[in-house]
């Protein structure tokens, strides 16, 4: 493994039965940065950290945390990893200063040092207040600061968030996302999943899209936009659904990509110039009426659809395709 | 302490780990103050099983459902530390519940004991449980099959270890089926232990719940890893 190289999978695959859940994926994380895991519901995410942090074997592939393999060196390299699991499973009868201090037992900090670093974490996450409340009277917000606080109590090099915003209101996931960058500036490195778009490029360094068990492009969300081309992405708002606007310009011009977003449509692929004609002619076949048409900056969602040619909306549906 | 604070108030525990067995020994009690004393061994065994492996359903079980086994599998520790961090949580709630009944029974019968033969014989029997119900655990999902489960070596064991009648009044064929269940050893050595004589026998009886701890103790830590792995 390289020197500034945390994390290294190569052709890291799992296989539960038929069905191929993690399939050769290969990457590596440097030191020091916060790597995203961008991907729908069931794209193999989970699965990649579970088998990373010793919770699933490999069925082939191998790969390394902080120098030690995972199937064989896995318990020391735990000793220097956090790992936020999807789920806040702490203890809901222990308070949340208990909590920090079983896990700061099981990590093996010393027991003079236990409830002194519990405090701190809980003081560095707005908890301290509610430092003898029991986990299970948190707010959810409150839950998943918590359960990564425990994460942090041995003071990893590394830590693995797992979906860490899910679940949470607008104001909560901010603050949680502001939490993850001081955690960076602190030296952690990080290994983020998330199926939220916003939340990769707003915090990844770099972005792996993850798409059925493949790891389909890496690179920085800047390059990935970039990747966009030069035709900038047309962005129409409608006074009515888009439906039928979008399907008179998909007949007009196949080649070009029309997402609709509630009563806004996205068009990608075209020069400007001739999208605004075929944008006004399908506005009159489809009887509806256009309030704005601006050229927008491509935006990961612009560079995820191209890439990967799926719809946005993919991101928000549950495992097995429900939504 | 974790399983302590968290589990063992849980009503399972309380159900299956306290509650019944002080019912049958409340029962045989009243109905035959006068010949308790002979049943006093049973029962104490009796106490060992139910508490031991009513405590394991409800920690790892109900750990498994909520996804805080995974939690402590997430630390620096091996599936093996994991599953005997939870066996020795069942002995020590066994002891417990063993420690309050074999007192109650001894001060109040006013019944002549030999510690160290009583200790060598509650300490593996205690361990033996457990391992019985951790393996039992890790076969199925949810708290109540686990409970389930646990109730047909329990329930089998109850009736044909001499927790009731003395393996002597047994016809020959249950006696030898008696010496194939662990409950027997433990009934037997705590009857030596309350009447005591020479310590040989209550020895081997002791090894030999060391060595059904050890044999259900393995193929639990595998079953758990395979769980996972």
């Amino acid at each position: 493994m390289s020197e500034d190289a945390i994390i290294a999978a190569s052709g890291l695959t799992k296989q539960y039965g038929e069905i191929l859940a993690v399939d050769h994926v290969s990457f590596k994380v440097k030191k020091g940065e916060i790597f995203g895991f961008l991907g729908p519901n069931g794209a193999g995410k989970t699965t990649t950290i579970r088998t990373l942090t010793g919770l699933s074997k490999p069925t082939a592939g191998s790969a390394q945390v902080l120098d030690f393999d995972v199937d064989s060196e896995i318990v020391e390299a735990k000793k220097q990893i956090g790992v936020v699991p999807e789920l806040s499973n702490l203890y809901d009868e222990l308070s949340a200063v208990d909590n920090l201090v079983f896990m700061a037992q099981l990590y093996g900090v010393p027991r003079s040092q236990r409830k002194e670093r519990a405090e701190q974490l809980l003081k560095m996450f707005r908890l301290y207040e509610r430092r003898n409340d029991s986990f299970a009277k948190l707010s959810r917000g409150m839950k998943r600061a918590l359960t990564i606080a425990a994460a942090l109590v041995h003071n990893p090099k590394l830590l693995f968030l797992d979906e860490p915003t899910v679940g949470l209101d607008v104001v909560a996931a901010r603050s949680l996302r502001s939490l993850i960058r001081n955690l960076r500036q602190q030296g952690i490195t990080i290994f983020l999943t998330t199926h939220y778009l916003e939340e990769a490029d707003a915090l990844c360094d770099r972005i792996s899209i993850l798409v059925k068990g493949r790891i389909v492009t890496v690179d920085t969300p800047e390059a990935l936009k970039s990747s966009v081309g030069s035709d900038m992405p047309v962005e129409i708002s409608l006074t009515a659904p888009p439906q039928k606007f979008v399907e008179e310009v998909s007949a007009k011009l196949p080649y070009l990509r029309a997402v609709p977003i509630n009563n806004k449509v996205r068009i990608l692929g075209g020069r400007p110039a001739e999208v605004l004609e075929v944008v006004l002619q399908s506005a009159r076949h489809a009887a509806v009426e256009i309030e704005t048409v601006t050229t927008v900056r491509p935006t990961l969602e612009d560079a995820f659809i191209k890439i990967t040619g799926l719809e946005p909306t993919v991101m928000a549906m549950e495992k097995g395709g429900r939504r | 302490m974790k399983d302590i604070k968290t589990y063992y108030l849980k009503p399972p525990a309380i159900s299956w780990g306290i509650v019944f067995p002080v019912a049958w020994i409340l029962a045989f009690y009243l109905r035959s103050p006068r010949a308790f004393e002979d049943l006093v061994p049973g029962l104490i065994a009796m106490t060992i099983l139910f508490s031991t492996t009513a405590a394991e359903a409800v920690v790892i079980n109900f750990e498994l459902r909520i996804g805080s086994l995974e939690r402590l599998l997430l630390a620096p520790l091996t599936f093996s530390a994991v599953l005997l961090g939870k066996v020795l949580g069942g002995a020590i709630f066994g002891l417990l519940m063993t420690a309050l009944v074999t007192i109650c029974s001894v001060v109040g019968l006013g019944l002549h004991v030999n510690v160290v033969q009583l200790v060598l014989i509650i300490g593996p029997s205690l361990f033996a449980f457990s391992a019985m119900g951790a393996l039992l655990c890790v076969l199925v999902k949810e708290v109540f099959e686990a409970q389930t489960l646990a109730n047909l070596p329990r329930f089998l064991m109850m009736f044909l270890s001499g927790v009731f009648y003395p393996l002597s009044a047994m016809p020959p064929l249950l006696r030898y089926v008696a010496y194939l269940l662990p409950l027997t050893y433990t009934v037997e050595g705590i009857r030596h232990a309350l009447s005591p004589t020479d310590t040989v026998p209550v020895l081997i009886d002791s090894l030999i719940l060391i060595a059904v701890a050890v044999i259900f103790t393995a193929p639990a830590i595998k079953l758990l890893r395979r769980r996972f792995l």
